[in-house]
């Protein structure tokens, strides 16, 4: 048929031809539009997720203050003049800033009111207090203006999350306190600013304490366990897979095995670090190394094939030249062949460090679904990761979380598109040489 | 460049930190547990972390069952020290406990939790009682010639005239909740019990094995189901088994359906549809009055008040309970329990209730205080 084209165009009639030709273009655009419709879908779901989570997460970055006069007297804090280090933290901070909030509002006098104008700083506030005081004990006996954290239900007022308008019974925030929060904003008394405690402290029972540091540091570690692990290893095996195994059928199970295990779901190797390396191993529950050494196991697959993939690709005449000026078959591959794949390679391992970063379920086994506070100071702390301390907002019956689950998704995000900007930047900085 | 090297470095590594984690034991007190009492359990442990000089607990929220099975798995550093629950320990885990030498264990009420069925404020409030929950949400329910048939009805008006005559659509959690067992317990068995024949049933002793098999064969229940219960009680069945097979099973027709363990996806799918009705814990319903509001249940509303006094049907206790021999091993343990059952915590104006957690009596508070300082253990 394609040796006698010439001919046949010219015995059939031309008009059946452009007939065909119509048809044969028309089938081409058709299938064009389906592309960009198929883009196009694809892009409307991720335009209204990214929506979706910047509306909801970026009040989340802000924090609401409110300034009230504490009065630093020893009588308040219930603790003698020049009290020691251990009488001042164990003082009453509570009282001094019941206290303070009374003298602004001198006309609550009924308990339940009094109740709900305590609730308009945040519990908090006794420890901040406790900690200036601490920091400098020079402040006992002196009155001070001082800016406090208010309460997330009070902030979300502030924030204009919550109106007057729906009906008082359904709101937390009564109408009694959105009137003192109005005074004091008429006074210059509330403040919003950057909110700082979202990256510097750990999870917390109270929305406006709560933050992600614990997060980020069990992410960091629980990763940097999984690189070094999985990259030496995962590298090795691609290179004596591609480089030096013979080509028998053993090596092609090892093949066909490795690419099962990518597909393997991830709360499989949950399931296996739980009766490896907790209970025989007996390595501690809920810590970075064992959610990393899980991760790795999870990870291994990805780097390998990205990385076999990546060597094989370098160029035969690479390794003949090297092969004939002389080099050991060593030499050929960690001189020549190892540089020119390294793109590739360290491409496939960002984006498998980037799904471990992602990943929760396995980590559900191994217990680090758990409520954390204090920052982890190594691989065997207890610690969480932040795709974990998303879905532990989430479940948090406070309305303040929402925000934060949404913001704390946001920070992920960014990780992932810094990561995966990374590994481009990487394919296309080293490719072209 | 060279892996060996980077291997060998690793491998070293995680040995050390293991020898180092073995020998150094453990000072961060290790809590699992119900998920319901998750939120009330950190809020304690942050309390406690903030004043003293004790490290913060750390919390997992694994499920009452599943935390009772790491519990009860032994004595020693890499097992939890307290475990919470959205339900009494049950004897076959006591046991279990004593079998792997975790002999001696410490209860300690801390309140109850109601479990609200809600539906969207822009609805109005369904007035029902426990029978039309379970008419309504049963897999098989009696039929008229007193024959179990698979639950026919489409609609609540069908289940009682005085419901609307909207579909039947419930959300809820899945069968690994402590949640559902408990709502199996109070709300469907609750229900059941409004029904003679499942009454006289569940009253049925183990030595009745005669009546029992008669009331299974008016109610047209297969006798394998008897013989089944049989192995696996490894004895003779009470009617109250029988009557739990029947009453619990929840439909699967789609009518009711599993909607995870995270009860703000719940909440968040009932304000999208007011058809539907949703089951939570009252902690929820709380939060987001402004969202859905509680059913009325045999005349009670869920709310703080008919939950303390028992008035409202759907409310369980919640425990945890403390592994006696860690307590002086692991720093801090009994020191929680007591800032935990303290009246600035679990009193009526204690800081707990104001979370969600409904208090316990004064007489009860002042028993499971005792109980802490002296820690007094469970038999059973």
């Amino acid at each position: 048929m394609n040796s006698t084209n010439e001919g046949a165009s010219a015995s059939h009639s031309s008009a059946a031809i452009k007939a065909s030709l119509k048809k044969r273009y028309a089938r081409e655009r058709r299938f064009q539009w389906y592309g960009r419709m198929a883009v196009l879908t694809g892009f409307v779901f991720l335009l209204v997720l990214l929506v979706d989570i910047v509306g909801k997460g970026y009040p989340a970055f802000t924090q609401q203050y409110i300034r009230v006069t504490v009065d630093f007297s020893a009588e308040q804090l219930g603790v003698a003049p020049g009290a020691s280090e251990e009488q001042l933290a164990a003082a009453n901070y509570l009282g001094v800033i019941k206290n303070s909030l009374r003298a602004m509002f001198p006309e609550v006098d009924s308990r339940k009111e009094k109740r709900q104008l305590y609730r308009l700083v945040s519990v908090g506030a006794e420890y901040q207090l406790r900690d200036m005081l601490l920091a400098d004990p020079q402040l006992l006996g002196q009155t001070r203006e001082v800016w406090l954290q208010a309460h997330s239900e009070a902030g979300s007022y502030l924030k204009g999350q919550v109106s007057a308008a729906s009906a008082e019974a359904d709101r937390k925030v009564k109408d009694v306190q959105m009137a003192w929060l109005d005074q004091l904003r008429a006074q210059g008394r509330t403040e919003s600013r950057f909110n700082t405690t979202f990256f510097t402290a750990g999870d917390s029972r109270e929305p406006e304490m709560a933050g992600i540091k614990v997060a980020l540091y069990g992410s960091f570690f629980t990763l940097l366990v999984t690189f070094l692990i999985a990259f030496p290893i995962g590298v090795s095996a691609a290179v004596y897979l591609e480089e030096f195994a013979p080509r028998n059928r053993l090596t092609d199970l090892i093949e066909i095995n490795i690419n099962n295990l990518a597909a393997v779901p991830s709360i499989v190797f949950g399931l296996l670090g739980l009766a490896v390396f907790i209970n025989f191993f007996e390595l501690p529950r809920s810590a970075p190394l064992v959610g990393g050494i899980v991760l790795s196991l999870m990870t291994l697959p990805t780097i390998i094939i990205t990385s076999r993939a990546a060597i094989q690709s370098v160029s035969p005449s690479i390794r003949e030249a090297a092969l004939g000026v002389g080099a050991s078959k060593l030499q050929t591959v960690f001189h020549h062949v190892l540089p020119v794949a390294m793109p590739g390679i360290l491409t496939g391992s960002i984006i498998g460090m980037a799904q471990a970063l992602g990943e929760s379920a396995p980590l559900l086994m191994i217990g680090m679904v758990a409520f954390i506070m204090d920052v982890p100071a190594g691989v065997t702390d207890p610690a969480t990761v932040l795709p974990v301390q998303i879905y532990l907002w989430a479940d948090s019956p406070e309305r303040g979380f929402t925000e934060k689950t949404s913001a704390a998704i946001m920070v992920l995000m960014g990780f992932l598109i810094v990561m995966n900007a990374l590994a481009i930047y990487l394919r296309k900085r080293f490719e072209l040489k | 460049m060279n892996k060996h090297l980077v291997n060998a470095a690793v491998l070293t590594a995680i040995i050390g930190a293991t020898a180092q984690v073995q020998a150094a034991g453990r000072d961060t007190i290790s809590i699992v547990g119900s998920s319901t009492v998750y939120p009330f359990a950190t809020v304690v442990a942050e309390r406690f972390g903030r004043s003293t000089s004790f490290k913060t607990p750390k919390i997992e929220s694994t499920g009452s069952g599943g935390g009772l099975k790491l519990f009860c798995k032994g004595v020693g550093a890499n097992t939890p020290d307290i475990t919470n629950a959205s339900r009494r320990i049950k004897k076959s885990e006591y046991d279990d406990c004593q079998a792997n030498g975790v002999t001696e264990i410490v209860e300690v009420l801390i309140g109850y939790d109601g479990i609200a069925i809600a539906n969207s404020s822009s609805a109005p409030t369904f007035n029902m009682s426990l029978k039309d929950v379970y008419l309504g949400l049963a897999k098989d329910i009696p039929g008229p010639d007193g024959k179990l048939i698979p639950n026919p009805y489409k609609t609540w008006k069908e289940v009682n005239p005085s419901l609307p005559a909207t579909r039947i659509e419930v959300l809820g959690p899945p069968p690994t909740s402590g949640t559902r067992d408990a709502f199996a317990e109070l709300a469907m068995g609750g229900g059941a019990k409004g029904i003679p024949a499942l009454k006289a049933l569940r009253d049925l002793g183990a030595d009745q094995e005669a009546e029992i098999k008669q009331a299974m064969a008016e109610l047209g229940v297969p006798a394998g189901v008897y013989d089944a219960l049989k192995e696996q009680k490894g004895k003779a069945p009470k009617g109250e088994y029988v009557f739990e097979t029947i009453a619990y099973a929840v439909r699967e027709d789609g009518a009711y359906i599993e909607a995870g363990e995270n009860d703000n996806l719940i909440v968040q799918k009932l304000a999208a549809n007011p058809d539907a009705l949703g089951i939570f814990g009252f902690s929820f319903l709380e939060e987001n009055g402004d969202k859905v509001h509680g059913s009325v249940i045999d005349g009670v509303s869920p709310t703080f008040d008919t939950i303390a006094d028992g008035a409202y049907p759907v409310s369980r206790p919640l425990y945890f309970y403390i592994k006696k021999a860690h307590v002086g091993k692991i720093p801090g343990i009994q020191e929680y329990a007591i800032e935990f059952t303290s009246e600035k915590a679990m009193g009526e104006d204690g800081y707990l209730p104001e979370k969600g957690l409904i208090p316990l009596s004064d007489e009860e508070l002042a028993k499971v205080e005792a109980d802490v300082k002296a820690l007094n253990t469970l038999s059973m």
